[in-house]
């Protein structure tokens, strides 16, 4: 368990401990602490490397997919949960089929249609691309939310005389909230995580997200022989992922393998 | 209270689903017709071809070689992962006093395990690209370290370590995900049957064979499903981390990086399309055997 550990953490702080280090204390002592921090490595990958940029875009594409996923699934989910309607099933099944098939079945047909409709390579197509594809998982999710939740307050608050949309936005998301936050961490991880997608659809290099300029980078930076700057990059990759994972462990993990066991 | 309701509906439901039709379904439908076409990006020029593309998977060597490392992968990394992550769980579980109590720090250890799974896999890719470095990476250098120098070697140059470098990325990236699902699982099995194996005079070995390993069969099938989907993909290591990519001389080519590289690199969109019809009827016949032969599957991993 120890040893699974140390195969676990040490690859990880090797490379955060590297991030600090002069490339040629990286070339000769690949074992030694730094002699003296270089945060300058940092500050070269942030600009001059453009991990900043790519942190930026990636922010811009993932709160936005993030919060229309969040609000069209809850959506889905609570409608397809709580109305009985004929085709309620069948809507159901488009939704949930879709979770198992391989992205690269669909690869080179989203291509022209994100090209047709003039989206290659723009925020807006990413946006909406991210978002089509996170829907699936949060409807499966959320509906067996929502199913759970009682009755009874909805009833009320009709009777007090709320619209079918007040209901839903004051009454059930706010009930429906742990189950909005689990399944929110999983998809931030998720988009956060894409790759596939931005490679395909998102070929202007001003416009990369934080995975696919770190590839790019790994490569010209790599010819270029800046490893320290390289190191840095990579630690910036890692830090939101890290951070999300100490604030909210215990519902990643529920999260995830509640998705899975289901 | 009928009033509104199917605007209300309509306005939840649609949005969605027009995102759904368009960006998802509608792609996925159009890539069995492409599939059957020599489209190659210009509109208008297709031309219906019949299962031609799919003749030509068959004698296109880099394809050939994909499709094996392909099923190399589905074998030994769910078995690799599954073996580790059901050991890890156990011991977690019951390796403390007694045999049949939790070890003390386990929740710290699933904290630490759990970590790789949520980095993205370009992230794990560029990692590993420096652990694997024949003259600076930490793999040679640890091995140096502790007398074994002679076992040095460039990993990811060499046709035959290659592919079991890739492998050894993907089992390290995902076995703390299983060690918290296979815990989870164990964690439902009522600690009566442990106490009864143990006053019953069962060793570790015979405890985890009769009582842990048949109550958590259920969820060792489900991973199975994961870690072969995952295992049919390893697009974003291999085109990341490996020489050429996919190299050395088609050693870690995957049917993923085929696809891509036909489609983006070479403009055979119908080709391409071919192969993820391919990828898909594998990815299908994964789900349907691993469910249904679900017995055979758990007995293979003791």
């Amino acid at each position: 368990m120890l040893a699974w550990s140390v195969v676990t953490a040490l690859p990880l702080l090797w490379a955060v401990v590297s991030s600090f280090k002069t490339d040629d204390e990286i070339l000769n002592h690949p074992w030694s602490l730094p002699s003296t921090p270089q945060p300058g490595n940092w500050a070269r990958a942030w600009t001059e490397a453009s991990i900043g940029r790519y942190f930026f875009n990636s922010l811009i594409v993932v709160g936005g997919a993030l919060a229309l996923t969040m609000l069209l699934g809850s959506l889905v989910a609570y409608a397809l949960a709580r109305y009985e309607f004929r085709g309620n099933r069948i809507i159901y099944y488009t939704f949930v089929a879709a979770m198992f098939f391989p992205v690269f079945l669909a690869l080179v047909p989203l291509f022209f249609v994100v090209q047709q409709l003039g989206l290659l390579g723009t925020y807006q197509g990413l946006i909406l691309v991210y978002a089509a594809y996170a829907v699936p998982f949060t409807v499966f999710f959320l509906h067996a939310f929502f199913r759970s939740l009682p009755a009874e307050v909805a009833e009320a608050a009709f009777l007090d005389g709320c619209s079918h949309g007040a209901v839903f936005f004051r009454v059930m998301l706010p009930m429906a909230r742990p189950g909005l936050v689990a399944v929110g961490i999983f998809n931030f991880l998720g988009l956060w995580n894409q790759y596939l997608l931005p490679l395909v659809l998102n070929p202007d290099p001003d416009r990369y997200v934080l995975a696919q300029g770190l590839a790019a980078l790994s490569v010209s930076q790599g010819y270029r022989s800046d490893w320290s700057g390289l190191f840095a990059g990579l630690t910036i990759a890692m830090l939101p992922v890290l951070i999300a994972y100490v604030a909210f462990q215990r519902h990643i993990r529920a999260g995830m393998t509640a998705g899975a066991v289901k | 209270m009928r009033y509104g309701r199917w605007r209300f509906l309509a306005g939840a439901l649609i949005p969605a689903l027009v995102l759904h039709v368009v960006f998802v379904l509608s792609p996925y439908a159009q890539a069995f017709y492409l599939s059957l076409t020599d489209w190659t990006g210009v509109a208008g020029e297709a031309h219906f071809v019949g299962a031609d593309n799919y003749r030509r998977l068959a004698g296109d060597s880099l394809f050939v070689d994909a499709v094996r490392n392909n099923a190399l992968l589905l074998v030994v990394v769910p078995l690799v992962t599954i073996a580790i992550g059901l050991f890890l769980a156990s011991m977690l579980h019951l390796g403390g006093r007694g045999g049949r109590r939790a070890v003390a720090g386990s929740g710290a250890y699933q904290i630490i395990y759990f970590f790789p799974q949520l980095l993205s896999l370009v992230v794990v890719a560029v990692l590993w690209g420096f652990v694997y470095n024949p003259n600076t990476g930490l793999l040679n250098g640890a091995l140096r370290a502790l007398g074994l120098g002679g076992m040095a070697a460039s990993w990811l140059a060499s046709p035959s370590l290659a592919l079991p470098a890739v492998m050894a990325v993907l089992v390290w990236s995902s076995v703390g995900f299983y060690v918290v699902l296979f815990s989870a699982a164990i964690d439902g099995i009522p600690v009566e049957l442990f106490e009864a194996a143990v006053l019953d005079g069962a060793g570790g070995w015979a405890t985890f064979r009769n009582v842990t390993l048949p109550l958590v069969r259920d969820t060792v099938q489900v991973a199975f499903v994961y870690l072969g989907i995952a295992a049919l993909d390893a697009f974003a290591v291999v085109q990341v981390m490996t020489v050429g990519p996919g190299g050395p001389d088609g050693a870690t080519e995957v049917i993923g990086l085929s696809l891509y590289r036909n489609a983006f690199q070479y403009g055979k969109f119908g080709y391409a399309s071919a192969m993820g019809v391919a990828l898909f009827f594998a990815t299908l016949t994964l789900a349907v055997f691993a469910l249904r032969g679900g017995r055979r599957s758990t007995v293979e991993v003791s």
